[in-house]
């Protein structure tokens, strides 16, 4: 059998996974299998400047559609896969067709984690993820209208600032104790927090919901105290899950995520995993996981294709990740989870400020607001693997570009 | 339709029709010019679109933002007509422009 690449999920990591495959110079077919209607397109603004309307829908496109079929990729939309028959080496689609495959990409992502109460199917309640789920949002995002977020994430954020941005009354409910307490230091929180009561946003902590209630359409949001919270619309965004049971189904080794070695293998040779459902050795920190970026599915994407034609490994980079929240940017580099010790540079009062977080003096993670230079200063220093110490960056005196060229000279 | 050339490293030249409006970055990636990764797809998060501008279109190209100005400070091999190539709207007066993209865009 000729060589044939079939890619199941034609997200950010499977189009990037096609779209390499042709650059490295892959000449066996190639297919590339996805449940949306839409060709693979970038996920990020879905949230941000597509659901403001500032963006025309082909402007999410990683290639325009006509593409594919120019680059002999064979790309099936609405298509979802039954099955992986690795016995057989083939995919089994829904729809009856099976493709054959010499490479098996599983590139299935993640989905929203469900609401888990009562009411969560009432109309009006909505999931970020897909460019389905924003087009049936947008309708009813009107100014004047009562929006209630559930879960105070990145997501959720993002679409209480653009609520703002067209008019809506939003009131945001966490049931941690602070926002973003899951992914950031309390600093950060307090700034995110601060920024959208400025906006005019309602942020409630500590806060549990009961359940949505409503005829047909959801009317209410029921706290476990009773109180009820009149809305006209709920978005969900309390974390995703990896789509994982196609591989768990075929016997395919998985924890959290499928598991995956550096180039992106599963515990089948001809099988790799990549972007959120792949769970991955994170080589600047000795440990593996699972992320859900941008960076994580075109990095995987490259290196499952640099793989599959035998060309050297792509380096892998520290990883990073942004928000959009208003005016401000924040820049993320590195992985923050473990850390014991947090200096702040800048003042968040200026809306320009970075924290960089450490764990045993180690050097492992920072969150940059409008702070570019922080930002990629600490990229390339983790990159490193520099001595990069507490001391240095809480000196504002000097640089942050001479604080990183004598990190690194050390 | 507006003409822009995007020379490579190595001197290939590739021309291709950006539409009035989109980024020279969008340009190219739509176009499946290599080069330029675009990884954050726009959002001045990622410095991965690094271009030379010829200098005789550079002051066409519209100011740089402080946001664009840290991030190129930190790119490798920047030039004075570096920009990213995200931060650069296609208008007609740019027809004819002719970018050149760095070695790598790490």
């Amino acid at each position: 059998m000729s060589a044939s690449v079939v890619i199941i999920g034609a997200g950010q990591a499977g189009g990037q996974a096609a779209v390499s495959l042709r650059q490295f110079g892959f000449e066996g077919e190639i297919h590339l299998v996805g449940e949306e209607a839409a060709p693979p397109y970038q996920r990020p603004p879905l949230s941000k400047d597509y659901l403001k309307g500032k963006l025309e829908r082909e402007r999410l496109y990683l290639k325009p559609r006509e593409f594919y079929a120019d680059n002999a990729i064979t790309l099936h939309t609405d298509a979802r896969v039954a099955r992986i028959d690795r016995d057989e080496k083939s995919v089994v689609l829904e729809s009856g067709e099976s493709l054959n495959y010499t490479k098996l990409i599983i590139a299935t992502g993640s989905r929203p984690r469900p609401l888990p109460l009562p009411g969560a199917d009432l109309d009006q309640v909505f999931d970020l993820r897909t460019l389905a789920d924003i087009d049936a949002l947008k309708p009813a995002m009107v100014a004047g209208k009562r929006l209630l977020i559930v879960g105070a994430g990145y997501i959720g954020l993002e679409a209480a600032a653009v609520a703002r941005e067209l008019g809506l009354e939003v009131t945001v409910l966490e049931m941690a104790e602070r926002v973003l307490a899951r992914v950031t230091s309390t600093v950060m929180s307090d700034f995110y927090q601060a920024l959208h009561e400025s906006h005019g946003a309602a942020i409630r902590t500590g806060i549990r919901l009961s359940s949505l209630k409503g005829e047909g359409a959801v009317t209410h949001g029921v706290l476990a105290d009773g109180e009820e919270i009149p809305c006209d619309l709920v978005l969900v965004g309390i974390g995703i899950l990896p789509n994982e049971e196609l591989a768990v189904g075929a016997g395919i080794a998985c924890k959290n995520g499928i598991l995956v070695d550096r180039d992106t293998r599963t515990n089948d040779g001809d099988i790799y995993a990549i972007g959120d459902c792949a769970h991955r050795p994170l080589v600047h920190y000795g440990r593996d996981g699972r992320l859900e970026s941008v960076h994580n599915a075109i990095e995987q994407g490259k290196i499952a294709a640099a793989h599959i034609v035998g060309k050297d490994r792509p380096a892998e980079d520290v990883p990073w990740f942004w928000s959009d929240q208003y005016n401000i940017k924040l820049q993320i580099a590195g992985l923050s989870q473990g850390y014991d010790e947090v200096v702040v540079r800048g003042d968040p009062a200026n809306e320009s400020f970075a924290v960089f977080y450490f764990a045993d003096g180690k050097f492992i993670s920072v969150d940059a607001v409008n702070a570019p230079a922080e930002f990629l200063s600490a990229k390339r220093l983790i990159a490193a693997d520099a001595a990069l110490t507490p001391a240095d960056v809480a000196d504002e005196s000097v640089s942050m570009k001479d604080i990183m060229k004598t990190a690194l000279a050390r | 339709m507006v003409k822009i050339t995007y020379i490579d490293h190595e001197g290939t030249r590739r021309d291709v029709d950006a539409k009035v409006g989109e980024s020279v970055m969008e340009a190219a990636v739509r176009n499946n010019i290599p080069g330029i990764d675009a990884d954050c797809g726009g959002a001045c998060a990622c410095a991965t679109c690094h271009v030379y501008v010829d200098p005789e279109y550079l002051p066409k190209t519209g100011e740089q933002e402080a946001m664009e100005q840290s991030m190129l400070d930190f790119a490798d091999a920047v030039q004075d007509n570096s920009r990213l190539s995200c931060q650069i709207s296609v208008s007609d007066d740019l027809e004819g422009l002719v970018v050149t993209t760095p070695e790598s865009q790490h």
